[in-house]
């Protein structure tokens, strides 16, 4: 019982995260090619500025969560996602930096740089999220002691990797919605022409993929859910037509948390489906906490979740207004040179 | 070197870098919140030139603390998964609440603190740096919970048929006695970090720019030199109680950082000591009586050697070596306590130096450039002691460090991350480095930000 409410805060801990890193990922992705000059990267940084660092914190809280909740899932996956999370923390460690350090110094040179420590942090663990949740959803081998039995390259799978590009390429349509409702002038004329032709792209990997999850193991609920993710995408297409910004973000927003948790259901009561032989496979009982902790974990978890929506939401309504070039200060305050020394 | 020696280097050494600046973001975030609060109440623009100023030197620490903390929140999973199947019903809650209490709070009110300037009420916009600053303390309690469990577990059961602890009393976890001690006790030596870098920078200034921003300066130097000697006299008191609670509680750790090997009464303390390559003593300094006095406050005080120790674990605990490795800790204790005691020793010196409106001459621009490195050595040390005179036990009289390595990662997987990392850090490490230099070498700040939000108004604080 206890158990299956972590389940389900484990994914919903997951929805939140993917929903709001999901658009700085896509932000990150598009920053070379919507950020033509200086100025205009700098505005779409901005766009994030006082955000992106909550976002990834989801990410510590699933982690955290997990270990808490279930350990024996977490010490397979990590272990066993050995290289692949090695990969997503460097880019995380460099897109991390980048925001902070970029603008701190005026030479060209150092900024081009830390633009492309942006696009790769953001693009990498994009894709590579999406490879370890079909993997985990497709079942990967593990043998009777729970360890995995793979490697990096077992990852990589047509299947895993279908599942990285629905990923990369939702986060970007996302990511697009963002920019277009966050931002004013060409940045914002761009983001709306690019949302339609990469949210196509996005619809048709997105729907080949969940047709591939059911088709595998048709599970009822979440193939319904999985329905509502493509309609969400489709409203999210239509309302970008319309030129209703906003209504275009909540739509890439509600497509990312309906397909998590379309996987999500598909995987119960599995955490990790073991490809090797089903008895093997990690399950909410036999990867499970005592009864006791999850009773001190449920109690914290009810108690402070809904303040933490609650101030980030007050952070998203301080900072609601538009951001545009030509509002970027010349030169940052704090990359003026030092005086005569 | 196999993957268990490959995991525990690598371990080593993100812990100590993420712990690089953690000590300094918890103290500068205080110190900063200290000087905006000074400038709220006396509207005088020089603590918003030291707000701004440091706080711009906190936030580039910050971001290094962030990314390497992120490391530590996956690399239990990944290299030590029988760790984490072990310990996961215990060691995860804390972990989880860490995130959802602190990092949430500090990751989010900082957010509000550098872009909200210009959109916040003052007092509201002074709110957020302070929840920062609590945040981070907040955090530093909970981890610190969790590796007191490692060094002294509590509130738990060891179900043999499971293969696991499991948690019993929550409570005691919180209030683990080690975990009362070594709180203040890392605050106190944070504090000293953050005190140690701003009185280095101040005198620098001081002394590199005389006359330009001195009215600030001088008041940042004598802040730092306070914090700083504060923070030594707390270290000492609540070092010297740790002393007394590891002679109970963890007596092996207490004996290898004096490398006593037979039990004794009246215990000497060795200041400095050389062995032969057979392990011999051949030189040595000792305070009579001292170690006795650290463990027991009583001179003739009965302190257990290794010797005996060793016998009583394998009694115990079956066969097997018990010992860390002695001259690690040894010298590592010393280190902590010697950089640590310079430190306050030269904020007594500055404190002396800038008395009545003085400014320090040229020499002292030596030893306020040095100083910052001090209490930030005394800090890895203290990790190192603290953690290498646990072994083997990674949790300790439960588990050996060697069965708590991951079985399914092989030394080659490891080997690649343990270089990624160490590069990347490096890398890392020497961009920082520059942007600090950078930044401390530059002009003060305008004093008044702009506090007008318009749309034809360039944004004061950007990235
Ligand atoms: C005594 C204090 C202390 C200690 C021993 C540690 N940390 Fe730490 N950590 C902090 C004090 C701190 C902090 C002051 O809260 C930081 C430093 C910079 C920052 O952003 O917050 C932080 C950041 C930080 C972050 C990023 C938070 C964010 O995104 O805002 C994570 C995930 C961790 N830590 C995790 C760990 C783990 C798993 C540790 C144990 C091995 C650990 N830290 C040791
Ligand atoms: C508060 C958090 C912690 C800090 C600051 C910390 C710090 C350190 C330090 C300084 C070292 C010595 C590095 C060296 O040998 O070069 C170390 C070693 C180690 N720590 Fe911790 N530690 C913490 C928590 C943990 C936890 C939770 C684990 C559990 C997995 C752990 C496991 C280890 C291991 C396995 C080593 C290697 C031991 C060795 O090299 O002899 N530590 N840690
Ligand atoms: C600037 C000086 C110092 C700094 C920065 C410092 C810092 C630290 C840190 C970070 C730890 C690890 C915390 C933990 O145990 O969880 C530690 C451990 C310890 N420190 Fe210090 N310390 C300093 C000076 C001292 C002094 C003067 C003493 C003794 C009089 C002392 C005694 C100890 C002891 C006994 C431990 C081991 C605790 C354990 O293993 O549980 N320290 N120190």
């Amino acid at each position: 019982m206890l158990h299956d409410i972590w389940f389900l805060l484990i994914a919903v801990l997951w929805i939140g995260y993917f929903v709001l890193e999901g658009f700085d990922f896509g932000l990150g992705i598009l920053l070379p090619f919507l950020g033509r000059t200086d100025k205009e990267r700098r505005a779409l940084i901005n766009a994030i500025g006082p955000v992106w660092d909550g976002n990834e914190v989801w990410v510590l809280v699933a982690g955290g969560a997990t270990f808490a909740a279930f350990p024996f899932w977490y010490a397979t996956l990590f272990s066993g996602f050995y290289l692949a999370l090695f990969l997503i923390l460097v880019a995380l460690i460099l897109r991390g930096v980048a925001f902070e350090y970029r603008s701190k110094r005026d030479d060209p040179r150092w900024r081009r740089a830390w633009d492309w420590a942006i696009f790769v942090g953001s693009a990498v663990p994009a894709l590579l999220w999406g490879v370890a949740f079909a993997n985990i959803v497709g079942g990967v081998p593990i043998d009777k002691n729970m360890e995995y039995t793979g490697d990096l390259f077992t990852l990589l799978n047509p299947f895993g990797l279908l599942g990285g590009a629905v990923t990369l390429t939702l986060f970007m349509t996302h990511g697009a919605a963002y920019i277009s409702l966050k931002t004013e002038g060409e940045l914002r004329r761009r983001a709306n022409g690019t949302l339609p032709v990469i949210g196509l792209v996005a619809a048709v990997t997105a729907v080949a993929f969940l047709a591939w999850t059911q088709a595998s193991s048709m599970v009822a609920v979440s193939a319904v859910v999985s329905v509502l993710a493509a309609l969400a995408l489709v409203g999210a297409l239509l309302a970008n037509r319309l030129g209703r910004e906003g209504w275009a973000f909540i739509g890439t927003a509600l497509t990312i948390a309906l397909a998590v948790a379309a996987l999500f259901l598909h995987l119960y009561p599995n955490v990790m489906p073991s490809s090797t032989d089903a008895a093997y496979s990690l399950t909410v009982s036999n990867a499970s906490s005592t009864d006791y902790t999850l009773t001190i974990m449920t109690v914290v978890a009810v108690i402070f979740t809904p303040l933490v929506l609650l101030y980030q939401g007050w952070t998203y309504w301080v900072f609601r207004k538009r951001i545009s070039a030509d509002r970027i200060p010349d030169v940052s305050e704090f990359a003026t040179p030092p005086s005569a020394s | 070197m196999d993957a268990l020696d490959l995991a525990r280097w690598q371990f080593g050494i993100t812990t100590v870098y993420h712990f690089l600046f953690v000590p300094l973001t918890i103290s500068l975030a205080f110190i900063v919140a200290g000087f905006q609060t000074a400038w709220f109440r006396t509207g005088n623009e020089k603590y918003l030139k030291l707000t701004r100023f440091f706080g711009e030197l906190f936030l580039i620490n910050f971001a290094m603390g962030v990314v390497t903390g992120i490391v530590q929140e996956f690399q239990f999973g990944m290299n030590w998964s029988d760790y984490s199947r072990f310990v996961g019903d215990i060691f995860g809650a804390p972990l989880a609440i860490e995130g959802l209490l602190a990092f949430f709070l500090e990751s989010t009110f900082l957010g509000l603190w550098i872009f909200g300037w210009d959109k916040l009420p003052r007092r509201v916009h002074l709110a957020c740096i302070w929840i920062v600053a609590l945040a981070t303390a907040l955090s530093a309690y909970i981890i610190l919970a969790a590796n007191a469990w490692m060094q002294q577990p509590v509130g738990y059961v060891v179900n043999t048929a499971a293969g696991r602890a499991e948690l019993k009393d929550f409570l005691a976890v919180l209030t683990n006695p080690t975990v009362l001690l070594a709180f203040p006790h890392v605050i106190a030596g944070a504090f000293m970090t953050g005190g140690a870098f701003v009185l280095g920078i101040a005198v620098w200034r001081l002394v590199r720019r005389p006359g330009e921003d001195g009215a600030p300066f001088r008041t940042a130097a004598k802040v730092g030199a306070t914090v700083l000697l504060v923070g030594g006299l707390f270290v000492i008191v609540s070092g010297d109680q740790l002393g007394q609670h590891i002679a109970t509680d963890q007596p092996m750790k207490l004996a290898a950082a004096e490398d006593l090997q037979t039990t004794q009464k009246s215990a000497p303390f060795s200041v400095f000591t050389l062995w032969d390559l057979n392990g011999k003593e051949v030189f040595s300094i000792q305070i009579p009586d001292m170690l006795s006095i650290l463990a027991t406050h009583d001179p003739n005080g009965q302190v257990q050697g290794i010797n005996d120790l060793q016998a009583q674990e394998q009694a115990q605990y079956g066969p097997g070596d018990y010992s860390p490795i002695v001259p690690v800790t040894f010298w590592s204790f010393r280190f902590m306590i010697g950089a640590g005691g310079l430190a306050a020793l030269a904020a007594l010196w500055f404190l002396w130096k800038l008395r009545k409106g003085r400014v320090p001459n040229k020499g002292a621009i030596l030893v306020g450039g040095a100083l910052p490195f001090l209490p930030l050595a005394a800090n890895s040390f203290a990790w190192i002691f603290t953690e290498m005179g646990r072994q083997p036990w990674i949790v300790y009289g439960q588990q050996l460090t060697a069965s708590a390595v991951s079985p399914s990662v092989s030394s080659l997987e490891v080997a690649i991350t343990l270089v990624g990392f160490t590069l990347l850090y490096g890398g890392l490490a020497v961009v920082e480095i520059g942007l600090l230099a950078k930044r401390i070498g530059a002009a003060l700040p305008a004093g008044e930000a702009a506090s007008t939000d318009s749309a034809d108004h360039p944004m004061p604080f950007a990235y």
